[in-house]
């Protein structure tokens, strides 16, 4: 069947039209953003392909670059209206996210395209960070996918507060609605585990829908007289966006400071949540000095009061200290300030996460350098926890965070501005984690000192548990191999041979402790007390790489990234 | 009330109370006054690209209201290919005495003297010299860390991937397959010496979104956006100013026609439109009824698959 596209006239520039009143219409218009995510033959290329163009969004030189072109036949395959990167063109999926724009008469939307594969969580995870909604799509015919619960899993774990799930390619189950009810009751089911583990509870819609065809997308359509909710577009019209943030309690984070003389000193931000009016009390953290808001000044004329999300310079009566990375709250209702928290994380870099790099972290407008200690690490595809140490790129895990100077933040469930940070790698300058504050830890140094370093204290350190080798080999292979962990930055001794005592003791302090022994032709590894012993014969090279290997293998060295 | 097909009647949602609802414009604006802010605040030494078309207009006024009451903190940059119409040169030297910011003009001056033109050469190398390679000369030659562009990317495919914060590596190109993952409103401003960013604070804005703003803020644009009598060469539906002696094909006489430009780039390469939209609510009329994009009336996309994609990589705005 064709693809029947029909546009209604949205944007009617009939013969009564007003500009004036369409302009005054334009005024009133709020914006939603939302993202999806999605693969080659789920129908979101077609979906949103649906949603520019039944909105007239797309202009015909697009449509005609496109027409006769890709893969959906005599359709407009839409994915390339989408896909704007040679590199995908080429390979016909999304890698990146890309930024669309439609509007209705109503309200003007922002799409976070993003990619559904795994392989691309950090795209998804950059496309939810700023969505306000997220479409989950679900193919009717197969049920619902690893692929599936991991958008919405990304999309409750970064706050989006609607997650909207559209059952698409309806017409090929017959619009079925048992089909469509058990689809929900599972996802209802995989939403609640999600939320448990994320500490975010989205509010869920379900469509039934019909990409293709249009059905349910723009109007409700007679295919599906048993379901009473909704199409999607109508949706999108009437989710609530900044609801909540003028109410909130009152933050703004210093972003500059502007002195264009010496009588004017202006504390520029944008609100990131609440209100506030001149004379207010208001607070500076983390210092926790306080004054009044004397002016709100901007371009367009000093204002009484101010909400989110605003761009504001205020100026206060009394002079304090004020600097970037500070936070300005109303007195009575000021933020923690801490320098420890836990936090979810999501890696997005191709080092994975190592205890031993150094990394910066920005929060709102300050970066400090952190030590990133993961807890836990989140299976999607069990919904489970699991140990570990390393979270490569596509990852999600739980991190304690320590911060060098204490920062005023809040849970991201509370506050999306000020729970969220990035990771950034000191020494690359990649954007390497993304992260949402999950509990502010307690604060208390002395505390922490006091107590003894555990072993996984030392094991985080240095990237290996403790542990005695005992390696029977020619003295070139032991010293290749010697210096082939000392590269990889392995915490490695090699002490005298005849000493009974100290490997024992250097292993117990966290190092990988070599003893050698001259060993003819062969070579045999024994890890610890445990008898994992292995024979290993060939050249130089091949040796210390099996070595290497079988260190890995046992659980002594954790991750691959730092033997390169 | 819209009539549907099936006639049934489609009622558009209830309105929030007004004091939850924040205009887009207003979104957009706030937006973008954090991101200029967020550059000012990061880097030792930003410049704003200035081109003098309409979303250079709405940058430039976008700065003025960050740094309110102060002055904008960073000079102004026009590369200037020697094709830009005189009255965009005009209008420049008076806009930027009128914010009081400094204005520096960078052009490829052995380029220039070469006669290189997009008829001797083809567009895309034209472009490459008096464009791409002027700017990195220019960055390079005044140490620039950070460069704010007006570009959007509702305006082409390879935009629409672009990030807000754009990193550039030591030779000012772009890796559309490396980009920096760019969440909430944290943007990752480090760079090594040598490399740059690229700052598109109207990423998110759309082409009718800028002339509403324009509108609402009455903010001045070059007089060739607003259609009135101009001398064009017709070449069947294309309008070519008359700007350049070498445009003319031989024996081609200019005729007067009711005109104007959807976009500004250099003259030989920007054709006008017929139009009398000579209002800005007449142009956002017009806008309405367009079904072609903004950058149709470009010659220099059209040359090649992708061709913008492969102009940014090699360091384009």
């Amino acid at each position: 069947m064709a693809c029947a596209l029909t546009q209604p006239d949205l944007h009617d520039v009939g013969t009564d039209f007003s500009i004036d009143a369409f302009l005054e219409r334009e005024r009133e218009k709020d914006l939603l953003r939302f993202s999806t995510a999605g693969s080659v033959d789920d129908g979101k290329s077609t979906l949103i392909g649906r949603l520019l163009y039944d909105t007239q969004s797309v202009y015909d030189d697009q449509v005609l670059s496109i027409r006769g072109k890709g893969t959906a036949g005599p359709q407009l395959d839409f994915a390339l209206l989408t896909d704007g990167l040679r590199a995908e063109r080429e390979q016909g999926i999304t890698i990146d996210v890309a930024y669309r724009y439609f509007s209705t008469p109503r309200r003007k939307f922002i799409i976070a395209d993003t990619p559904g594969h795994e392989q691309y969580t950090r795209n998804m995870a950059t496309g939810a960070s700023t969505a306000d909604a997220a479409i989950v799509l679900v193919d009717a015919r197969k049920g619902v996918l690893p692929q599936s619960r991991r958008h919405a899993y990304i999309a409750t774990l970064l706050g989006v507060r609607h997650i909207i799930v559209a059952v698409n390619k309806m017409d090929l189950v017959d619009y079925d609605a048992e089909t469509f009810a058990s689809i929900r009751s599972e996802f209802e089911s995989f939403a609640r585990y999600a939320a448990a583990e994320s500490g975010h509870t989205p509010e869920l819609h379900f469509i039934p829908v019909s990409a293709l065809l249009g059905v349910n997308v723009v109007r409700v359509s007679d295919e599906t007289p048993w379901y009473d909710g909704p199409a999607l577009l109508e949706l999108l019209e009437s989710l609530p966006t900044t609801v909540g943030s003028e109410i909130a309690p009152f933050r703004l984070p210093i972003q500059h400071v502007i002195r264009p003389h010496q009588g004017f000193r202006g504390f520029a931000g944008q609100i990131a949540s609440g209100t506030i009016r001149v004379g207010d009390p208001v607070t500076v953290l983390p210092s926790g000095r306080t004054s009044r808001v004397e002016r709100i000044v901007t371009y367009d004329g000093d204002l009484d009061v101010a909400h989110a999300p605003l761009s504001v310079t205020l100026t206060l009566e009394d002079e304090l200290d004020i600097s970037r990375g500070d936070l300005l709250t109303l007195a009575g209702e000021e933020t923690r300030v801490a320098r420890r928290f836990a936090a979810s994380l999501v890696w997005m870099d191709g080092r994975s996460l190592d205890a031993s790099r150094r990394y910066l972290l920005k929060h709102t407008s300050q970066t400090v350098p952190a030590e990133v200690r993961l807890r836990h690490r989140v299976d999607l595809e069990q919904s489970i926890r699991e140990p570990g140490r390393v979270l490569e790129m596509n990852t999600i895990g739980v991190a304690e965070i320590e911060t060098r100077r204490p920062i005023a933040l809040e849970q991201y469930r509370e506050n999306r501005t000020l729970g969220a940070f990035v990771l950034i790698d000191a020494e690359t300058n990649a954007t390497a984690g993304a992260g949402m504050v999950r509990e502010v830890l307690t604060d208390d140094a002395s505390a922490v000192d006091a107590r003894p370093v555990t072993a996984l204290e030392r094991a985080t350190r240095w990237g290996h548990a403790g542990v005695v080798l005992r390696l029977k080999a020619p003295s070139s292979v032991a010293n290749a191999f010697e210096r082939a962990l000392l590269k990889a930055g392995v915490f490695v001794v090699r002490p005298p041979d005849d000493d009974p005592t100290t490997p024992g003791v250097l292993a117990a302090a966290g190092a990988l402790v070599l003893v050698a022994e001259e060993g003819g032709h062969s070579i045999s590894l024994r890890i610890g007390s445990s008898r994992a012993e292995s024979l290993i014969h060939g050249e130089t090279t091949k040796a210390v790489a099996s070595l290497l290997r079988l260190l890995r293998e046992s659980n002594v060295l954790h991750h691959q990234e730092r033997t390169r | 009330m819209l009539p549907t097909e099936n006639g049934s009647t489609y009622s558009p949602p209830i309105p929030l109370s007004s004091l939850q609802r924040v205009s887009h414009l207003r979104l957009l604006e706030a937006e973008s006054i954090h991101i200029l802010r967020e550059v000012a605040s990061e880097f030792e030494r930003p410049v704003m690209l200035y081109s003098i078309g309409k979303d250079s207009s709405v940058m430039l006024r976008l700065a003025q209201k960050a740094f309110f009451p102060g002055p904008i903190p960073f000079p102004l940059l026009h590369i200037d290919t020697g094709f830009k119409f005189q009255e965009m040169l005009a209008f420049r030297d008076a806009m930027a005495r009128a914010v009081g910011a400094e204005l520096l003009v960078w052009r490829n001056e052995p380029a220039i003297a070469a006669g290189t033109n997009p008829i001797v050469l083809d567009t895309k190398r034209c472009c490459g010299l008096l464009k791409t390679q002027a700017l990195l000369d220019a960055l390079k030659h005044y140490g620039f860390d950070a460069a704010f562009g007006g570009a959007r990317r509702d305006e082409e495919k390879s935009r629409a991937k672009e990030r807000i914060f754009s990193f550039r590596d030591g030779a000012g190109q772009w890796d559309p397959k490396n980009q920096r993952p760019e969440l909430w409103n944290l943007y990752n401003s480090r760079v090594h010496p040598g490399e740059s960013i690229r700052v598109f604070p109207l990423s998110n804005w759309t082409e009718m979104d800028v002339w509403q703003y324009i509108h609402e803020e009455e903010i001045p644009i070059v007089d060739l956006y607003f259609a009135k009598p101009r001398p064009m060469y017709v070449r069947g539906e294309a309008l070519l100013p008359v700007e350049q002696a070498f445009v003319a094909r031989l024996g081609e006489k200019p005729q007067m026609v009711r005109s104007r430009l959807r976009s500004l780039g250099c003259s030989p390469c920007t054709g006008a439109i017929r139009s009398d939209a000579d209002t800005l609510p007449k142009i956002i009329g017009e806008l309405l009824s367009f079904r072609s994009s903004e950058r149709a009336n470009r010659v220099i996309d059209h040359d090649q698959e992708g061709s913008m994609e492969i102009k940014k990589r090699e360091g384009y705005f």
